[in-house]
């Protein structure tokens, strides 16, 4: 009993979780382990995926990024028009970065200098920028018109479609950054005490504004690709992103005290979210279930987490 | 449980002077310390007890202990002769244990009333009975002499005052035992004896006070008994108070350390290293200036609020000037942050280690090479070899004691943590100038030493030191120099020639004319 507890609730107690469940629902759900449903199932997960990525440095560094949903819908529609109206899908690309950047910097900046809430900082812009996708489409969907942007989403690499390379390969990398370089290491010590941070050399606001802004980037490239897949520039897309990513991270182990966070535990987050909607579409469950799954599965990972942090104070 | 009823409270058994609180061979280990070893004595029916030690002789570990915050790894704790069993505050509070900590438990935007029948409103289905809540509350504070609004915010109350009302909070309770722990630490001369006063009352009432202080007239204006803690252990036990001398107290405290605990060595001094001029902040109005040169370890002495702290900061670049400059050998340094300091080679290590100094949830290596890291990180990427062996070279060389560099900085003992602290600085490159805010607050007498002769053999290599303390047999054992500071501005400055307790002492002092409403508080004479 208590080996099996030290097991759930130690470092890599989310893994075993992940994969008993798996294994489960591997055996009992028809059509699930098929390669068509697993690729099915990795692209519905790649704007969570990414976006979760950079939302892990900003739950690490103690701050919250709630303007996510928004800005993928905002630098999605960007890069739509910006391409329709140039021609080319580079300078579209190249816009939808330019915003989706400049929506993170302004929330770097505010939060980190003029030292708002995190949490009302991007409640704010979350509104603004979902109101500027609105008011520059009109409010409605902006078709594409170069074909060749559907191919970002269509693509195929060794049979596995680009988008899902995108992720893996966000993956990898900001694994890397969090574990083994100066930035990440900088991040947790934030996010474990910012004071102590500060006064030992690291310069917090600094990190808090890249970290805001590379929030943004990333969710330009999310957006980019989820306009790809949709086919168009939807300024209603996304909306509820935030809190599916930032439920991913916190199933992922991710403590919203800040401090603690690890590329594994959110990657395996990712894909438990991805698991449960796809294995209710397979069961034919009704989508309004699925918001009532969606909560408790979010709730269970909370509690999971408290006795996971009781378990290591205990430990230590 | 019925407030108002007195007839609960235990009728005394063979009179007054039977031993109503006992301890039993109480033990308590922490990781890498046992902060408790085999303690045991017993408190009477009726009487103020102290309890006295050093920082880190135990005395709150057995607080926590008897509040049920923490329980003890072995021994037995009685009261009224039965053993108890208690797991938790709460059900040290039923047994009618009350501890009253330095930092207080009341709601400060409800009413004093409110707070003394917080968790258990007097009234019906939820609706209070604001006519009982008031009264009852009336009663009991006339009752222990307490002259408090109830109907007064405990927000527009005086430390004082605060204090009072949890100690009614107690009362309320019918608490049997009462601990207070350091109750003067930020109370005003007469604030205190109003305090005192009061627990004279309680004495009379038949309570138990245990009284945690390090100030030696107070234990002898109030308690009945002592017992004198040190490294955990029982060093002396005196039912009797007045059977014994300040100076023999002082001995059992200290112990045979204190012949050379400070094992000062005089240096070569050279040219100057660190110089301050004009300095300020919004903090510290009135400009400072001073300089520490090669080889010299400056102190600062003053009264908590003298502006020691925020000078610091200030030079350090944590909080903004609004004028003045530093320079370290000859050069200035830009103002206005941490990591600019640190490349100019001034490094601080914080006064508040808990909240300022270490990084809780990382490990020994990473509190370690948080700053140092970025020498031998080409483009920000770990080389994890390399801060290993700068952890393990510096757990070595300052004798960190730990079972590993990857041990929890929070698992270990203030004194380790220390040294991880300056194991962080000296792990930079170039560090010129040393500033170090209580260097051993809360760091027990053996790691003291060490700390000392780290400062000593850093001086010794050339390093300008500050050191800035509260504790003035600390100040004037291991400094050249020392600089008093008083209201924000330096009042004397001293060399070591002409040190003199009165003297300093007198210097950090305010005018006569606000002396009365002093805190009576830092000057920590051992």
């Amino acid at each position: 009993m208590t080996s099996l507890k030290k097991l759930l609730l130690g470092e890599q107690g989310l893994v075993v979780i992940f994969a008993i469940a798996f294994a489960i629902v591997a055996l009992t759900v028809p059509n699930f382990l098929t390669e068509r449903n697993m690729l099915g199932l990795l692209q519905s997960v790649v704007t969570i995926g990414i976006v979760a990525c950079t939302m892990m440095f900003c739950l690490a560094s103690r701050d919250f990024d709630l303007s996510v949903g928004s800005t993928v819908a905002f630098s999605g529609m960007v890069a739509v028009m910006t391409s329709n109206a140039s021609g080319s899908i580079i300078v579209g690309l190249i816009a939808a970065l330019l915003c989706g950047g400049g929506v993170g910097l302004v929330n770097g900046v505010v939060i980190a200098r003029f030292r708002i809430n995190a949490l009302i900082t991007t409640l704010a812009t979350m509104q603004i920028v979902r109101g500027l996708a609105l008011i520059a489409s009109d409010g409605r969907a902006v078709g594409i018109n170069d074909p060749g942007f559907y191919q970002l989403a269509l693509s195929k690499f060794l049979g596995i479609p680009t988008p899902i390379w995108v992720m893996a390969i966000f993956f990898i990398i900001f694994g890397f950054v969090l574990n083994r370089t100066v930035f990440g290491k900088n991040t947790l010590a934030i996010g474990g005490n910012p004071e102590a941070s500060r006064l030992a050399g690291v310069n917090v606001s600094n990190m808090r504004i890249w970290i805001f802004a590379l929030q943004g980037l990333v969710c330009a490239v999310a957006g980019v690709l989820l306009a790809s897949r949709i086919t168009s520039g939807q300024p209603n897309a996304a909306t509820g992103l935030e809190l599916s990513v930032i439920s991913a991270c916190v199933l992922g182990g991710v403590s919203l005290a800040g401090g603690r966070a690890a590329m594994t535990g959110v990657i395996v987050g990712v894909l438990i979210m991805g698991i449960a909607e796809n294995v209710m579409n397979l069961l034919n469950i009704q989508a309004f279930y699925q918001y009532v799954v969606r909560g408790l599965i979010l709730l269970l990972a909370v509690l999971l987490d408290n006795l996971r942090s009781a378990a290591a104070g205990r430990r230590s | 449980m019925n407030l108002t009823d007195s007839s609960r409270r235990v009728p005394l058994r063979g009179g007054a002077m039977q031993d109503f609180l006992e301890f039993k061979a109480i033990s308590k280990g922490y990781p890498g310390v046992q902060a408790l070893a085999d303690v045991s004595f017993s408190v009477r029916k009726g009487t103020v007890h102290g309890l006295m030690g050093e920082n880190g002789a135990g005395k709150s570990t057995l607080i926590r202990v008897l509040s049920g915050d923490q329980s003890a790894d072995a021994g037995d704790i009685l009261i009224d002769g039965k053993a108890q069993h208690y797991r938790s505050v709460r059900d040290a509070f039923d047994a009618g244990v009350i501890v009253i900590h330095q930092e207080l438990q009341l709601v400060p935007e409800l009413t004093v009333a409110e707070n003394l029948w917080l968790g258990r409103f007097p009234g019906k289905a939820g609706v209070i009975d604001r006519g009982q809540l008031i009264r009852v509350v009336k009663e009991k504070l006339a009752e222990i002499g307490i002259d408090i609004d109830p109907a007064a915010k405990v927000a527009s109350l005086s430390i004082g005052e605060r204090q009072m009302v949890e100690i009614a909070k107690a009362v309320m309770a019918d608490a049997r035992v009462i601990a207070l722990d350091e109750p003067t630490s930020s109370l005003s001369s007469r604030e205190s004896e109003i305090l005192f006063a009061l627990i004279d009352r309680l004495r009379a009432q038949g309570k138990v006070i245990l009284y945690v202080s390090h100030r030696l007239d107070e234990i002898f204006r109030l308690c009945d008994s002592l017992t004198v803690l040190r490294d955990g252990k029982l060093a002396a036990h005196h039912p009797e108070i007045a059977k014994t001398t300040r100076e023999q107290i002082i001995a059992e405290m200290v112990g045979r350390e204190i012949a050379n605990i400070w094992g000062f060595r005089p240096r070569e001094q050279a040219a100057v290293r660190l110089e301050v001029k004009d300095l300020a902040g919004r903090k510290l109005p009135s400009p400072i200036s001073f300089s520490v040169r090669q080889g010299e370890i400056l102190g600062f002495f003053g009264l908590i609020g003298a502006g020691r702290s925020e000078m610091t900061r200030l030079v350090y670049g944590a909080d903004s000037r609004s004028q003045g400059n530093v320079s370290v050998d000859g050069q200035t340094v830009a103002a206005d942050s941490p990591p600019h300091a640190i490349r100019a080679g001034i490094v601080l290590c914080p006064e508040d280690r808990k909240f300022d100094g270490i990084i809780q949830g990382r490990n020994i290596e990473e509190n370690m090479a948080i700053s140092s890291r970025r020498h031998f990180s080409p483009f920000g990427i770990l080389q994890p070899k390399k801060e290993a062996e700068l952890a393990d070279r510096f757990i070595a060389k300052l004798r960190v004691r730990t079972p590993s560099r990857k041990q929890e900085i929070v698992n270990l003992s203030g004194g380790n943590q220390q040294k991880v602290i300056l194991g962080r600085w000296l792990s930079e490159q170039g560090v010129k100038v040393l500033i170090i805010d209580e260097p051993t607050r809360g760091i027990d007498v053996g790691a003291k030493s060490e700390i000392y002769e780290i400062l000593y053999e850093l001086a010794g290599q050339g390093m300008a030191i500050v050191v800035i303390s509260s504790e003035l047999p600390e100040v004037m054992g291991i400094t050249d120099r020392i600089m008093v500071m008083c209201q924000g501005r330096v009042a004397a400055d001293i060399q070591r020639a002409d040190f003199d307790e009165r003297r300093i002492l007198a210097a950090a002092l305010p005018d006569v004319s606000s002396a009365g409403e002093l805190p009576n508080q830092q000057v920590q004479s051992r």
